[in-house]
């Protein structure tokens, strides 16, 4: 379980205090699939990051299962169970599938074995795997791969930050069913998607729409 | 192992495993050269290596047709102190399709500067196929300086391709490498160059590419990395003297307080001649270390792999 505590993010812009985030209070409790929805520059993507650690409130707090990880390291929350799909998937030169799909189940899996990552997630593996992370993938195929890492990682907590963005149709039927399996299979696990596409708002548990900074009731 | 003249030690051992990935008697022609003299020698039915006069080096003559053979030239000093200049000339035959392996390892424990400047030409003739790889590793904790000058230089006949291979990754204090090739017409050359310097290492690879044959093309890639303080020079020239093709990249990243200088150059002497350079260099991507920390790794772990995987 996740619970956010009074937090809040903002930026210096311009010698003025930009306030992204605002003393908001959220519980992502364990199986439930939570979608964050609402307007660009609402501050959905920044949330997903304070979630990861890759940004640091200004103040507020939160606990990952009933422990305060408001100041732990992207990496220490990597551990404790909490995964991120970026929005914006990293290329990386001479990194290829199989070497990042290794990094993210930390073991040294045969290639058969993340192959069938890569398959739950509509790519053909063998055309794959064997291909470097860099700027010759699409942006969806890079998609793909960015969540078949989240999916290889079993975590307790994962968030997705706009996974259907650059997905074609293959995607939605497949996608939404990547999500109920990993329900399913990591027990007492929790999802939250960051997403505009109605047809994920259909699948959520609960919906929180984000708008200026503020949950919005 | 190599049945050798006289045993090596376990020293010896570990830099030809490093340099040229040899556990056993690797089948085809070879040479291994330990601190300054031959210390094993075959030659195959359609390769013959002949020293020249006072161990100043090889001529390696390859058999017009000789197709999927190989050649095994490693060299290792572990005298602290010693300095040799060494011509080894690879006489490649019509048709031929061969590997050569090649590569330097120093281990210097001593207070002396100990320097390996290895020469290398290869004369490939018509329609031959050479794949080259040369690895370049020092190691040992003496003061003395471990320093590596290659040069080599290629002349390819009409229709030759030749794919080159150079590693260095650790341990070399000091290197100017020379690589020069003049192309006649449709011959091929492809250049991969791996690049690593670390503490105050100094790294200077230079390439001039003649592009003299109708239908004759180059690609030489450089990646390199440089560390801590130390200095990195790639200066890559392609001249396109006919209806040619001719592309160099040089992408680098710096880390601590590397330096890079890149030169990319080209020079067209013909309408017809299509010259392309690239040239990258900067830090890694604060992104992709932020991915791999996602992923439970270090930042120290996570640029490791970045690193890793830049130089595979």
């Amino acid at each position: 379980m996740l619970e956010i505590r009074n937090l809040s993010f903002s930026v210096n812009d311009d010698s003025s205090d930009k306030e992204i985030i605002q003393n908001i209070d959220l519980v992502i409790p364990d199986n439930k699939l939570i979608v964050v929805t609402g307007p660009n520059g609402g501050g959905k993507s920044t949330l997903a990051k304070l979630i990861a650690g890759i940004e640091k409130p200004t103040s507020g707090s939160i606990f990952f299962d009933g422990q305060d990880i408001t100041n732990t390291s992207v990496t220490d929350r990597a551990k404790m169970g909490i995964s991120f799909a970026f929005q914006q998937p990293v290329r990386f030169k001479g990194i290829q599938v199989v070497d990042l799909i290794r990094l993210a189940t930390g073991k040294d899996i045969s290639i058969a074995d993340a192959c069938q990552y890569l398959a739950e997630v509509g790519l053909c593996a063998k055309d794959y795997i064997n291909r470097e992370v860099n700027a010759s993938l699409s942006g969806g195929e890079l998609k793909r791969i960015e969540i078949a890492t989240v999916m290889a990682r079993q975590t307790k907590l994962s968030v997705f930050d706009e996974p259907e963005a650059g997905i074609d149709l293959w995607s939605f039927q497949n996608m939404i069913q990547i999500f109920e399996q990993m329900r399913a299979s990591i027990e007492n696990s929790s999802i939250m998607i960051i997403s505009h596409q109605e047809r994920i708002l259909e699948i959520a548990d609960e919906i929180v729409v984000l708008a200026d900074g503020k949950i919005e009731k | 192992m190599y049945p050798f003249k006289k045993p090596l030690d376990e020293i010896q051992k570990r830099l030809l495993k490093e340099i040229a990935d040899l556990h056993k008697v690797p089948t085809g022609a070879y040479n291994i050269r330990s601190n300054g003299e031959s210390a094993g020698r075959q030659s195959t039915a359609n390769i013959e290596i002949v020293p020249k006069p006072e161990g100043a080096g090889l001529d390696i003559y390859v058999k017009p047709g000789t197709k999927n053979e190989s050649v095994h030239i490693p060299v290792v000093l572990t005298q602290s102190g010693l300095k040799e200049i060494v011509y080894n000339d690879f006489h490649i035959g019509e048709d031929c399709d061969v590997v050569i392996v090649a590569g330097c390892g120093i281990d210097n424990c001593g207070i002396q500067d100990s320097e390996h400047d290895g020469i290398h030409r290869f004369y490939i003739e018509k329609n031959a196929k050479v794949r080259y790889v040369e690895k370049h590793y020092g190691s040992g904790d003496g003061t003395g300086k471990r320093i590596l000058n290659p040069g080599t230089e290629v002349y390819m006949d009409e229709g030759s391709t030749c794919e080159m291979e150079m590693v260095q990754i650790k341990g070399v204090d000091s290197t100017e490498r020379v690589t020069t090739a003049e192309l006649a017409a449709g011959a091929k050359l492809v250049v991969r160059e791996r690049l690593m310097t670390h503490g105050e290492q100094n790294a200077v690879s230079t390439y001039v590419v003649n592009l003299n044959g109708d239908g004759s093309s180059a690609d030489v890639v450089s990646r390199s990395v440089a560390r801590d303080t130390s200095f990195q020079k790639f200066d890559a020239k392609i001249v396109g003297n006919a209806v040619c093709s001719g592309h160099t990249e040089c992408d680098s990243i710096i880390m601590d307080k590397g330096r890079i200088l890149a030169v990319p150059s080209l020079e067209a002497n013909s309408t017809e001649a299509a010259l392309v350079h690239e040239a990258a260099i900067g830090k890694i991507a604060g992104d992709q270390i932020i991915k791999l920390m996602t992923l439970g790794l270090t930042e120290q772990q996570a640029e490791e792999q970045i690193i890793n995987g830049f130089l595979k």
